[in-house]
């Protein structure tokens, strides 16, 4: 008996080995899960593009709201802006932009060419706030409930599935 | 090797040398960032990466060095933001317990079982007898060796040919 | 047209192999098969076969060398201004090309497997051979279903895209075929151990055949990771060596196993024991060759050195590894027990060193494998992400290899079966003697005593001097017996076999030696210099001259020049490192300046102009960031890597294989 375990040894290490990788073959390697997500989202109190006036995080409280991190600089964003335009027409999607490391006035050009879907456009110029959440590309979009809980990341353009999968559900559950 | 290749190049400004403060500075920054995955980069530390987000992290880790946090709340730091990826090295937890002690145990049992093994055979028996025309060859072959030299290993005391097999078996 | 004809050239190869290959296997278990024919036949098909795979290589590397841009993987890898051996290199430098070499060094072993086994049993021989050409049909046909290297691109393109620049270096020319060599050499053991256990016996004859193939495919191996390891060092710019990168790692892990096995197989030769340990071995450390070979080109571990990651490819490497591998396990578990204990021995004797010598290797490669797969593994279990850098390795690894250096003292004079342990302990008085000296003087010059500096330089020292002596008290043992005065005789006598041991174990002490000795006392110095302005490191000092613009071939580069001076002496060496950017993709490398040395490496690589805000920015007057580094014995490194090839290398020129040569073919008895 003991004889076929350690013949047969070799033989089940290899399949638990080859199972491991041909899962792994699924992952993308580039990709990071978030840290924050079900955690309170950073606060942050960053100048807008509009007015003279700060927006803070703090303000959001009590209702469910996306950050979209864009730049113009970012050629992904192009790809994903007809769909927030889009959503941005809802009036129960607040939809905050966090132009990321970007030069103002190249923001607001870009939106200038592109629209504007956002109810304001947050200034995260050093990138400060990025690091806070845990940004490490762009775009990547974060959906917090109504509690201040970042629900959901979402890491490269959205897709057509994001409204209905991560933000509606937090909708209908606070109205 | 693709051409989208990054290998990146250690190509940071360096940090200033200068007085005694800095040096301490630049010592503990330069250990931290070692310490610190780039996330998008191809397994490198953001003290080796030129890539914009490790510049900025690296950039986080000085002010925080200056600002005299001490290097677990700098990791803490990081980890809160990006996760235990960040950390190159892996903590010491009970989860990784598997990875830090496991080949020591299969050491350990590497060992038991070779013991184990060696002790049960009976010591000391006769050599196997050549079943196979390749053994008689060798054999052949070791006593043709055996007679060439034979003439020269004449010696008082002891048997040539035991002499002959601890020369020439290595 | 070329390319067309290389892909029939291919696909020949490929039907060829299965045909002759299945055909043998199959006829070989049949009553009274013609086995001389049909080994002659196996041996005659396989240098066919690597005929038409090297016909087909050699027309991709034209395609490289005339620069054809209607071949995809020329324009995607090459360029017009690329000069002429990065051009060949570049052949090798994508996957298709790369596993396209891989091919043609697995046909290339294959036949010269059949041309120097003229003397083996045919049975056997058409098993190995057999194992070896379904080897082949299954690379080619991965091959060419889907890596084919002779895509064409219509309408072709103007100007490729170049080579990364990075690979534009002449270790990189010489790295993936060495390496490759080593990989692939596995395959015959592997081929070596499967036969004989299709032929279900294991007599010496496999393990006495399989020594040089497995010693020649071990060297190989040695030299092409020692090349790895040192462009890293010359071209990347930071001195470092080794990264404990996944794919690094890929290859350490066939080496340790392959040294294991070639360690295995000397016990399984001389002494007929460790039969079926020996055995599973040699399919390991094929397997983790193959496994290797998945994990750089599926795209599943991150790493600097990854093809360019495609899932697609990988599953089909997966299923490639599951049919060989498996299949070799199953024949294991299956036909083992046959094999019988073997010859005894007690524990107090050579074998026993060299299965501690075997369990210490595995253990080590335990750990790389556990460092490497980790994050793969609790990605898949948990979903999280984490991360297993040097820090582990280097404390993992260590500890459970430095062990086996010390017993690799003791190891020369050790006996076969049984020996006197008081005598192999007092030949150790002296080395380590010798090592405690060698240690106490290291620290009392240059400071820094650590755990890791006494350990390994003693480790080191004492194994140098235990191995050169015991081979002065065996030729001072011949002498007394009789033997010629000349040493040349007496040295001859020993033989080869003997001294590529003594030479590759020196070669170990030395790159024990060296790693020690760099870890503990390198210093770097980060600098921002002004051309004039001078800055020294230990004994050494550097001014800054200037920086060029200088073009290159296929780049522009910045070009430092630097005068290095040491100590109060005069002579001024000029080093000059560089910075290139390269014409075709914009790239920016690093070229680090190195003032080699037998003591060591002072080396220098250009950072940044930096940004001058200061009242005047001449060029004249740019000042640039520097690294200097100082790295004490760092040569000794590849030199005892070099050592340990040599010596792998010299095991291949015994005595006993032109005799076995010279022996009529004997008639193979019956089973």
């Amino acid at each position: 008996m003991m004889r076929w375990v350690r013949l047969g040894l070799p033989l089940l290490i290899f399949a638990l080995l080859v199972i491991v990788l041909a899962r792994g073959l699924e992952f993308d390697p580039r990709h990071l899960p978030s840290a924050r997500q079900g955690k309170p989202a950073p606060s942050f109190e960053v100048p807008t593009l509009a007015s003279d006036q700060l927006f803070s995080a703090k303000s959001m409280l009590g209702k469910v709201w996306v950050i979209n991190v864009f730049a113009s600089w970012c050629t992904a964003c192009v790809i994903e802006h007809p769909k927030l335009l889009q959503l941005a027409r809802r009036p129960d999607f607040n939809l905050i932009g966090l132009a990321y490391k970007d030069d103002p006035s190249a923001t607001a050009q870009w939106l200038k060419d592109h629209g504007n879907p956002y109810r304001q456009v947050a200034l995260d110029i050093g990138g400060q706030v990025g690091i806070d959440y845990g940004v490490y590309g762009v775009p990547e979009t974060y959906v917090i409930n109504a509690q201040g809980v970042i629900a959901y990341r979402h890491v490269g353009p959205i897709d057509d599935a994001f409204f209905d999968q991560h933000v509606a559900p937090l909708l209908n559950a606070h109205p | 090797m693709s051409t989208e290749g990054n290998i990146r190049q250690r190509e940071n400004p360096p940090l200033a040398e200068g007085s005694a403060d800095e040096t301490a500075t630049t010592e503990r920054v330069r250990s931290l960032t070692e310490q610190l995955r780039c996330l998008v980069c191809q397994n490198q530390t953001i003290a080796d990466s030129n890539a914009g987000l490790a510049i900025d992290l690296r950039q986080q880790v000085v002010q925080q060095v200056k600002a005299g946090k001490t290097d677990s709340e700098i990791k803490q730091y990081m980890v809160e933001r990006y996760g235990d990826f960040v950390l190159y090295n892996p903590p010491f937890s009970t989860n990784n317990s598997v990875l830090w002690i496991g080949p020591f145990i299969l050491l350990v049992l590497g060992l038991l079982l070779v013991w184990r093994s060696v002790l049960r055979r009976p010591q000391g028996s006769s050599p196997p007898v050549p079943t196979s025309a390749d053994q008689r060859l060798r054999l052949q072959a070791l006593e043709a060796r055996y007679q060439e030299s034979s003439q020269s290993l004449q010696t008082p005391g002891g048997r040539p040919s035991d002499r002959h097999k601890k020369l020439t078996e290595e | 047209m070329i390319p067309e004809l290389a892909q029939l050239a291919l696909s020949l190869a490929l039907m060829l192999a299965l045909l002759t290959g299945g055909f043998g296997l199959w006829q070989v278990t049949r009553p009274e098969p013609p086995l001389v024919y049909l080994a002659r036949g196996m041996a005659g098909s396989s240098v066919l076969v690597f005929s038409l795979i090297l016909a087909s290589f050699g027309a991709l590397v034209a395609s490289f060398v005339l620069s054809d841009f209607s071949v995809l993987n020329v324009a995607e890898n090459s360029n017009i201004l690329l000069p002429l051996p990065y051009k060949i290199a570049a052949s090798w430098g994508s996957h298709e090309g790369s596993l396209l070499l891989w091919t043609l060094m697995l046909s290339g072993w294959t036949a010269a497997v059949a041309l120097f086994s003229s003397r083996l049993a045919p049975g056997f021989r058409i098993r190995v051979l057999g194992v070896l050409l379904i080897l082949q049909f299954a690379f080619v046909g991965f091959l060419l279903t889907s890596s084919n290297p002779f895509g064409r691109l219509l309408p072709a393109a103007v100007s490729g895209r170049d080579l990364n620049p990075l690979l534009q270096d002449p270790i990189m020319v010489s790295h993936p075929p060495l390496l490759y060599m080593g990989y692939v050499g596995f395959a015959v053991s592997f081929a070596f151990a499967v036969a004989a256990l299709l032929e279900g016996r294991l007599d010496p004859t496999w393990a006495r055949w399989s020594r040089p193939w497995a010693n020649a495919a071990w060297s190989f191996l040695t030299v092409g990771i020692l090349l790895g390891s040192w462009w890293a060092y010359t071209v990347l710019g930071w001195g470092g060596w080794w990264f404990w990168d996944p794919v690094e790692n890929a290859s350490l892990l066939p080496w340790l196993a392959g040294t294991a096995l070639i360690h295995s197989l000397a016990v399984t030769d001389k002494r007929d024991a460790l039969k079926s340990w020996t055995v599973l071995l040699a399919m390991v450390t094929f397997a983790l060759s193959l496994l290797g070979t998945f994990l750089v080109r599926s795209g599943v571990l991150t790493s600097v050195h990854a093809f360019a990651a495609d899932p697609k490819r990988g599953i089909l490497i997966l299923a490639l590894l599951v049919l060989v591998i498996g299949f070799s396990f199953v024949l294991y578990a299956a036909r083992t027990g046959k094999v019988g204990l073997g010859g005894q021995f007690s524990w107090r004797s050579r074998e026993s060193l060299l299965l501690i010598n075997n369990v210490l290797m595995v253990s080590a490669l335990a750990a790389v494998m556990l460092g490497t797969l980790y994050p793969l593994v609790i990605e898949v279990l948990t979903g999280n992400k984490m991360s297993v850098g040097p820090p582990y390795f280097n404390a993992v690894f260590a500890p459970l290899l430095l062990p086996a250096v010390w017993l690799m003292a003791i190891a020369p004079y050790s006996q076969w079966k049984s020996m006197p342990l008081g005598e192999a302990m007092r030949a150790m008085l002296w080395p380590l003697l010798g090592a405690m000296l060698v240690t106490g003087l290291t620290i009392w010059r240059w400071g820094k005593p650590s755990l890791l500096l006494v350990l390994g330089l003693a480790a080191a020292v004492t194994l140098a001097y235990a191995t050169v002596a015991q081979a002065r008290q065996q030729l001072a043992k011949l002498r007394r017996h009789g033997g010629s005065v000349l040493l040349s005789d007496r040295a001859r006598q020993l033989g080869m076999s003997y001294w590529g041991m003594i030479v590759a174990h020196v070669g170990i002490a030395v790159f024990v030696a060296g790693v020690t000795l760099v870890k503990t006392y390198e210093v770097e110095r980060d600098l921002v210099m002004a051309p004039g302005q001078t800055e020294s490191l230990g004994e050494w000092r550097l001014t800054f001259i200037g920086v060029d613009s200088v073009p290159g071939p296929n780049y522009q580069a910045g070009h430092g020049v630097f005068e290095l001076t040491r100590g109060s002496g005069r002579e001024i060496t000029l080093i000059e490192p560089e910075k290139r950017q390269f014409t075709a993709g914009g790239q920016v490398i690093t070229q680090a300046a190195i003032e080699a040395g037998f003591f060591g490496d002072v080396y220098v690589s250009l950072g940044e102009p930096v940004a001058a805000d200061r009242a005047s920015s001449r060029p004249s007057e740019q000042a640039w960031s520097v690294r200097m580094y100082l790295k004490p014995f760092i040569n000794w490194i590849w030199w005892g890597c070099a050592l340990m090839a040599i010596g792998g290398i010299m095991t291949l020129f015994d005595k006993r294989y032109k005799r076995l040569r010279a022996r009529p073919v004997v008639a193979e008895p019956a089973r």
